[in-house]
């Protein structure tokens, strides 16, 4: 019998080590990936009369508000820069970040019904929403390119720059983060649902502690240390300094930022692959 | 091939009852406190057998405890058990949907389960699209799936509809289209969990058509969770009995479902009675003891659909000369209203008695009724045709099938009787 019990090929345990990642398992699982990120997609506005266009109008009319309500009547500095650039370059990035975390929060509960029947590698669906939410920043981007485009050619006070190749390690770091805390709250609300409601408004307030609507330049000294230490500031500033040119590129902002992500990302790993095994018990 | 595919070891799984909130966080921190003295969690002991019918005295329950067994490959083991011991769990443990609080599972192959087909269709997506998306989710390769699309498609009959989204799907079709996939995944191990509920005759004789496909013909094993017993002991080898989380028995099929049968737990709906003077009756005549037995005059709580049934009545006469009679009324589990017998033919039916003790027996026929539960009332009438006494749904009679007389069906057979008619076919004309 001892030779026999080589050759298992699975093996079910109580627990396993907090780094047991079955990352092969994921691997084999990509085509599933791709059907969520598929499903999410086609899903979402079937049965609309605009469908894509949605992508589109989201981001454009909360950067038209943010230029009248900020810009217009509040009358508060864009370092030069067309308002409407200037809030869309921010909201698209925040964009990703929020949706990213707001989405991948809930990953348990929203799937308690087919997790609690099936069983597939879980962290498949937090990927599948970084996935999804990449693809819609990309639709996003896009529409934001266009309007720098019709900018430039009208001469605007922008200059896109080399610093644009840092671009995708900040969408990198926005994911990381996204997916991070996501999978932490999404972790502990399966116990404490608590959580749920503070996730809700507590990334709304977050985008005010961030320069999404102001440049950090223009802030005051002593406040600005509380902004900074908002791991999403450095991002959105380095994105816009990269595409239009304005405001500062931080290096120190943007180390802060990566080591927040890690950490984040690793703590929301562990919580995430420690929960998965036993949640449907507590869900 | 006596490989072993799949070996359980000291599998338990507890689980906590009541409800999560208030004192978790408290639980949960003693827990933690504990692990880093490194002593035993504390919760982890307090926990009994898991009897549903009797209130806990812990927060925590063990669905499972203890639990070992082997199956081999090829084997269909039918997994066996009243509603709540343990059945689901032990297939929640297997399918990797949660984890067991201690042992473990050691399995060579893929496994997939049907619990509950059809998981992660999106109302959504066209049938198509959904094929692809529960493929992927129950484990197939995008390839994979091309490559049977066409057969899975088949197997269901949905091609008309195939691609409509699947919200305009009647639940029948649905179900179809999920099985079809579920079907074709090709696991080494499958489980399957009472899905021969749904779908009608035609295609649940697909579906079982299929399942032993899987398993005579791919030599794959496959674990089946039914209360049908027809259908158990049909396509399983082997079977395991689960009581109250624990392993009752485990071994051949039917040696397995006579056990499961025989198994009496709750004696009172089949027995009843009185001590001296508390029986139902009046000063003249006085019940004893109301019962219902086999052939050979053993208590049972289920009986086959070919056995017959006695019951037995049993009486005390306190004054000679009294003329009574009775009547058995029988009623289905919705309260309907079967049928009733008065004991015309018995001999002593109105006949003046002596003093003493009597018995009066009653035989039901076999092959009268259908499977399913059945309440029997009893009433005893004087030659006045007046009511000495009524007995209301005393006793009750529970039937199984055991598979014979069925053909190649294995589905829900409808009907409160089911007697076997007779059927003759002959050629009448060139």
């Amino acid at each position: 019998m001892k030779e026999q019990d080589e050759d298992w090929t699975m093996v079910i345990k109580p627990s396993s080590g907090l780094f047991d990642l079955q990352l092969k398992e994921v691997w084999r699982y990509r085509d599933l990936l791709q059907m969520f990120v598929r499903r999410d997609f086609v899903a979402v506005y079937k049965q609309t009369i605009l469908g894509p266009i949605w992508f589109f109008l989201q981001p454009l009319f909360t950067t038209i508000t943010f230029t009248i309500v900020f810009g217009k009547i509040a009358g508060m500095s864009t370092n030069g820069v067309p308002p409407l650039l200037f809030y869309m370059a921010g909201i698209v990035g925040w964009n990703y970040f929020a949706e990213c975390l707001n989405t991948t929060s809930t990953t348990f509960i929203q799937n308690a019904n087919i997790f609690g029947k099936v069983y597939f590698p879980r962290l498949i669906m937090p990927l599948s929403i970084i996935v999804s939410n990449l693809l819609k920043f990309g639709v996003q981007l896009i529409l934001f390119l266009v309007l720098l485009g019709y900018y430039i050619i009208r001469g605007a006070d922008v200059q896109p720059n080399i610093y644009l190749l840092l671009v995708p390690f900040l969408v990198l770091l926005m994911a990381g983060l996204g997916l991070g805390f996501g999978m932490l709250i999404s972790a502990m609300t399966t116990k404490y649902r608590d959580l749920k409601f503070l996730v809700g408004f507590g990334v709304q307030l977050a985008m005010y502690a961030s320069p999404v609507i102001y440049p950090l330049s223009t802030l005051p000294e002593k406040y600005k240390i509380y902004i900074a230490a908002n791991p999403m500031s450095g991002i959105i500033e380095a994105f816009r300094f990269a595409f239009l040119g304005s405001g500062t590129l931080n290096w120190n902002y943007l180390i802060y930022s990566t080591l927040f992500t890690l950490v984040i990302f690793i703590l929301g790993v562990i919580t995430f692959n420690k929960v998965e095994k036993s949640f449907m018990d507590t869900v | 091939m006596s490989n072993t595919v799949i070996r359980v070891e000291n599998l338990s799984k507890q689980y906590r009852l009541g409800e999560l909130g208030t004192g978790t966080i408290s639980h949960d921190l003693n827990r933690w406190w504990n692990k880093v003295r490194g002593k035993e969690d504390p919760y982890l002991k307090i926990g009994e057998v898991n009897d549903r019918t009797t209130k806990a005295t812990s927060e925590y329950a063990w669905a499972l405890q203890d639990i070992n067994f082997e199956v081999k490959q090829g084997e269909v083991l039918g997994i066996i058990g009243k509603n709540g011991a343990g059945k689901s769990t032990l297939l929640k443990l297997l399918s990797r949907v949660t984890a067991p609080t201690t042992g473990t599972i050691k399995a060579k192959g893929r496994i997939a389960s049907l619990l509950e087909v059809g998981t992660g269709f999106h109302e959504e997506l066209t049938g198509r699209e959904n094929v692809f998306l529960n493929g992927a989710i129950m484990g197939m390769s995008k390839a994979e799936i091309r490559s049977k699309f066409d057969e899975i498609v088949a197997f269901s009959g949905t091609e008309r509809y195939i691609d409509t989204p699947v919200k305009r799907y009647s639940s029948g079709m649905r179900v179809r289209l999920a099985f079809a996939v579920a079907a074709h995944l090709e696991p080494e191990i499958l489980i399957v969990d009472e899905v021969l509920a749904v779908g009608d005759a035609e295609f649940q004789k697909k579906a079982i058509g299929k399942m032993q496909d899987v398993s005579r013909g791919d030599g794959r094993t496959v674990l089946f969770v039914s209360h049908n017993m027809a259908a158990v002991q049909a396509l399983c080898t082997n079977g395991l009995i689960l009581k109250n989380g624990t392993v009752d028995n485990f071994g051949e099929i039917n040696k397995m479902i006579n056990h499961y049968i025989d198994d009496n737990g709750n004696v009172d709906k089949t027995f009843k009675e009185w001590q001296q003077g508390s029986g139902p009756g009046n000063s003249q005549i006085e019940l004893t003891s109301v019962s219902i037995v086999d052939e050979n005059f053993q208590r049972k709580e289920q009986f086959y659909l070919d056995e017959k049934i006695f019951i037995s009545i049993k009486f005390r006469i306190n004054e000679p000369g009294l003329k009574i009679n009775f009547s058995l009324s029988l009623y289905g589990k919705g309260e309907e209203y079967i049928l009733s017998s008065p004991s015309i033919n018995d001999p002593l039916y109105r006949v003046p008695l002596d003093r003493g003790i009597y018995e009066a027996i009653c035989i039901i026929p076999s092959s009268l009724f259908n499977e399913g539960t059945f309440y029997l009332s009893i009433l005893l009438v004087n030659n006045q045709n007046r009511i000495i006494t009524q007995l209301d749904k005393i006793l009750s009679i529970t039937y199984i099938d055991d598979g014979k007389n069925r053909g190649n069906y294995f589905g829900h057979w409808s009907g409160l009787i089911r007697p076997n008619l007779c059927w003759n076919t002959k050629k009448i004309n060139f």
